[in-house]
C-alpha cells in the first residue's frame, strides 16, 4: 500500500509515542525512575489526550474553547460514579474500567453536543467566554451536589443529608467521590493516547475533516460549495469533548479521591491545556503532545529550584513561543519544508461578501 | 423548454440604498452570459442574491423549473449553482488538491465513521475523489501544483483554482465574479480559452461579471448592463455594446 505524506506524518506521531513508552519501560526496568517521576506518567498522558482533543477545536475547526476542563470533569465524574457503584459487584476490573471509559467518553460527548448547540452560533471571543462559563458551571455544579442511595432509593440534594440504614454516599458535595478504583496505568493511558491520535488524525484526513478545515479557512466559501456548517462544527466540537472526557476518566481513575475543585477542573486548567496547544502549534497534533510533555514535566523537574521554578517555566514558554511564531522561524520552516505548524490569520468576518 | 436561469423583478435594499432594483435576466442552457456595469452597480450583489447569501426583498429566481428563491446557500449549491468570488476565497491553508476535493464534498460521499475507522469505502471513495479532482486540475493546468498550499499559488492560478473548485460541485450554472481581475493580458487570453473549454466540455451555462471588455466581447454571447442597481440594457453582445445609453453610462 502506498502511504500519502500525511499518513506518514501521522504514523511518525504514533511511533514517537510508542518510542517514548519503550524508553520509559527500559528506564523503569533499569530502576532509574524515581517514584515521583513515575507518578507523572499517567497525568502526562491524559493532558496530552486533552491537548490533542482541544487542538481539534482550536486548530482544525478554528474556534477558541476555554471549557475543555469542564468536559474532562464530566468524563471523570460519570465514569467514577459508575466504577464506585459497581466496585463491590464482582465485575472484573478490566471490564469495569473499559465500561467506565466508554461511559465517561459518551457522557462528555453528550455534554459537548448539548453545549455546542447554543455555543457554536457564536464567534471568536464570545465563543471562548461562553465555553469558559459552561466549564465553570459544570465544575461548580459537581462541587455542590450530593448524591447517595439507601433503602428508600436515590437521593440528590445541594446540601448534606443523612442516609437511612444500609446506604452509600456517591458524590459527597465538595468532598467529591471517594474510593474510585485506581485502574489507570501508564500502559493503558498510552494505548488510549494512541487511540485518540488514531481517531483524530483519521478524522482530520477524511472528507469530514476537510469540511471542518474548510469552515476554518473560509466559512463563506465552504457554504458556497455546499458544506453544512452547523453539522461539521457540531461534529468537531462533540468529538473533541468526547475525547477530553476520556482524558477525564484516566484522571479520575488515577487517584481514589475525585473532587471538582478549581485546581483540577477550573478554567485555569482549560487555559493550561490551551497553552500546550498553542505552543505545540495550532493545528499540529504532534506538536500538542510534544508541548505537553515538555511543559508538564518541566515544572516538576524544576521543583528543587523552588522560587525560581515559575521564572524558568515562563522563560521556556516565551522561548518556545518565539521559536514557533517569529517570522524568521516561520520563513525557515517554510523554506525547509518542515510544516511543524500552521501560522494563519483569521479571515475577516465582515458581513459584505464579495 | 424553460431557461436555465430566469430571474423576475429581483430587488434588495441595504438601509436606504437600493443595491439591486427590479433586476430581470433569462439565460438559456449552454449560454455564456456577461454581466457588466460600473463599480458599485450591484453586480456582486446579484450573485449574492442568486446564491442565497442575501434574501431578496422582492422577486423570484428559477433554476430551470425550480423556484429557488429564499433557499440557503448550501441548498442552492446542491440545486446546481456554483460561484467564484471577486475577492478570492480559497481554503488557503489547505492543498490545491484538497480545495478541489472539498468542492466534491457532496458528489462523493462516505460516512464519517468510515473515515475515522478507515473502512474500505474510505479508501475507495477517496481514490475516486483524487482522480476526479486531478482531472479538474488538469483542465486548469494546475496538476503540478496539487500539493502546494492554495495561499502560495500566484494570483492568476488562485482564480483558476476557484473555478475548478466551483466546477467540482457539479453545477448546472456557474457564476464567475471578475475571473480576469488582476491577470495580465496573456493570462486573460488563456482564461478565455479555458472558460470556452469549460462551457463546451462540461456543457455548462456560465454567467460572468467582468470589467475587461476584451474578455467580455470575446467570449460572451449575451450581455446585461447594470447601472445603479437596475438593468440599463440587455441582449446580444454586439447590440448592447453599441447601445448609446450603455456607451454614455459605462463605456464612454
Ligand atoms: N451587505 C451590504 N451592506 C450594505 N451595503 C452593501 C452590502 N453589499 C453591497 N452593498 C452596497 O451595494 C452596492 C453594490 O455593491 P456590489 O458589490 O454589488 O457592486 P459591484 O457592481 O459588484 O461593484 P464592483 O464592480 O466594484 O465589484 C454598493 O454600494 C455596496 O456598497
Ligand atoms: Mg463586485
Amino acid at each position: 500500500m502506498k502511504f500519502t505524506k500525511q499518513t506518514k506524518r501521522d504514523l511518525y506521531t504514533c511511533v514517537m509515542v510508542i518510542l517514548f513508552y519503550v524508553v520509559i519501560q527500559v528506564l523503569d526496568k533499569a530502576g532509574v525512575l524515581s517514584f515521583h517521576i513515575k507518578g507523572l506518567l499517567v497525568p502526562l498522558c491524559y493532558y496530552s489526550i486533552a491537548a490533542v482533543a482541544l487542538n481539534l477545536v482550536v486548530g482544525i475547526l478554528g474556534d477558541l474553547s476555554l471549557g475543555h476542563a469542564g468536559f474532562m470533569c464530566v468524563g471523570a465524574f460519570s465514569a467514577s460514579l459508575f466504577s464506585v457503584a459497581v466496585k463491590e459487584s464482582g465485575m472484573p476490573a478490566g471490564l469495569r474500567f473499559l465500561t467506565a471509559l466508554i461511559i465517561g467518553t459518551l457522557m462528555a460527548a453528550l455534554f459537548g453536543f448539548l453545549i455546542g448547540i447554543p455555543v457554536l452560533r457564536l464567534n471568536g471571543d464570545y465563543l471562548a467566554i461562553v465555553t469558559l462559563a459552561f466549564g465553570e458551571i459544570i465544575k461548580n455544579f459537581l462541587a455542590a451536589v450530593y448524591l447517595g442511595y439507601d433503602e428508600e432509593g436515590l437521593h440528590v440534594a445541594f446540601k448534606s443529608f443523612q442516609l437511612k440504614g444500609e446506604g452509600k454516599m456517591l458524590i459527597n458535595g465538595a468532598m467529591g467521590i471517594q474510593g474510585t478504583p485506581t485502574d489507570s496505568t501508564f500502559t493503558i493511558s498510552i494505548v488510549i493516547l494512541l487511540l485518540a491520535l488514531f481517531a483524530i488524525q483519521n478524522l482530520v484526513n477524511s472528507r469530514a475533516g476537510r469540511a471542518i478545515m474548510a469552515i476554518r479557512d473560509n466559512r463563506i466559501a465552504a457554504e458556497a460549495v455546499g458544506i453544512n456548517i452547523t453539522k461539521y462544527k457540531m461534529l468537531a466540537f462533540t468529538v473533541s469533548a468526547a475525547i477530553a472526557g476520556t482524558a477525564g476518566v484516566l484522571f479520575s481513575h488515577n487517584t481514589s479521591t475525585l473532587t471538582a475543585s478549581s485546581t483540577y477542573f477550573g478554567y485555569n486548567v482549560s487555559i493550561l491545556i490551551l497553552v500546550y496547544v498553542v505552543l505545540g502549534g495550532i493545528g499540529n497534533i504532534r506538536g500538542s503532545i510534544i508541548a505537553t510533555a515538555i511543559l508538564y514535566i518541566l515544572p516538576e523537574l524544576l521543583r528543587g529550584l523552588n522560587s525560581y521554578r515559575m521564572l524558568i517555566y515562563s522563560i521556556v514558554l516565551i522561548v518556545i513561543m518565539l521559536i514557533n511564531w517569529a517570522p524568521a522561524a516561520i520563513a525557515f520552516r517554510e523554506r525547509y519544508g518542515i510544516r511543524a505548524f500552521i501560522g494563519r490569520k483569521r479571515e475577516n468576518s465582515g458581513k459584505e461578501v464579495s | 423548454m424553460c431557461a436555465m436561469l430566469s430571474v423576475n423583478n429581483l430587488s434588495i435594499s441595504f438601509g436606504g440604498l437600493r443595491a439591486v432594483d427590479d433586476f430581470n435576466i433569462e439565460i438559456e442552457k449552454g449560454e455564456l452570459y456577461g454581466l457588466i456595469g460600473p463599480n458599485g452597480a450591484g453586480k456582486t450583489t446579484v450573485f449574492n442574491l442568486l446564491t442565497g447569501v442575501y434574501r431578496p426583498d422582492e422577486g423570484r429566481i428559477f433554476l430551470e423549473d425550480r423556484n429557488i428563491t429564499g433557499l440557503d446557500t448550501v441548498e442552492i449549491n446542491k440545486a446546481g449553482i456554483a460561484r467564484t468570488f471577486q475577492n478570492i476565497r480559497l481554503f488557503k491553508d489547505l492543498s490545491v488538491l484538497d480545495n478541489v476535493k472539498i468542492g466534491l464534498h457532496n458528489i462523493f460521499t462516505y460516512p464519517t465513521i468510515s473515515g475515522i475507522l478507515r473502512l474500505s469505502s474510505y479508501f475507495r471513495i477517496e481514490k475516486e475523489m483524487d482522480e476526479r479532482a486531478l482531472e479538474l486540475l488538469k483542465v486548469f493546468d494546475l496538476e503540478k501544483e496539487k500539493d502546494s498550499f492554495a495561499k502560495n499559488l500566484p494570483y492568476g492560478k488562485q482564480r483558476k483554482l476557484e473555478i475548478a473548485r466551483a466546477l467540482a460541485t457539479g453545477p448546472k450554472l456557474l457564476l464567475l465574479d471578475e475571473p480576469a481581475a488582476g491577470m495580465n493580458p496573456n493570462e486573460t487570453g488563456e482564461l478565455m480559452d479555458t472558460i470556452r473549454f469549460v462551457r463546451d466540455e462540461f456543457d455548462m451555462t456560465i454567467l460572468l461579471i467582468e470589467h475587461d471588455m476584451k474578455l467580455v466581447s470575446g467570449i460572451c454571447e449575451k450581455l446585461s448592463v447594470l447601472n445603479f442597481g437596475s438593468v440599463l440594457s440587455r441582449g446580444k453582445t454586439s447590440e448592447v455594446l453599441n447601445d448609446p445609453e450603455v456607451i454614455a453610462a459605462y463605456l464612454g
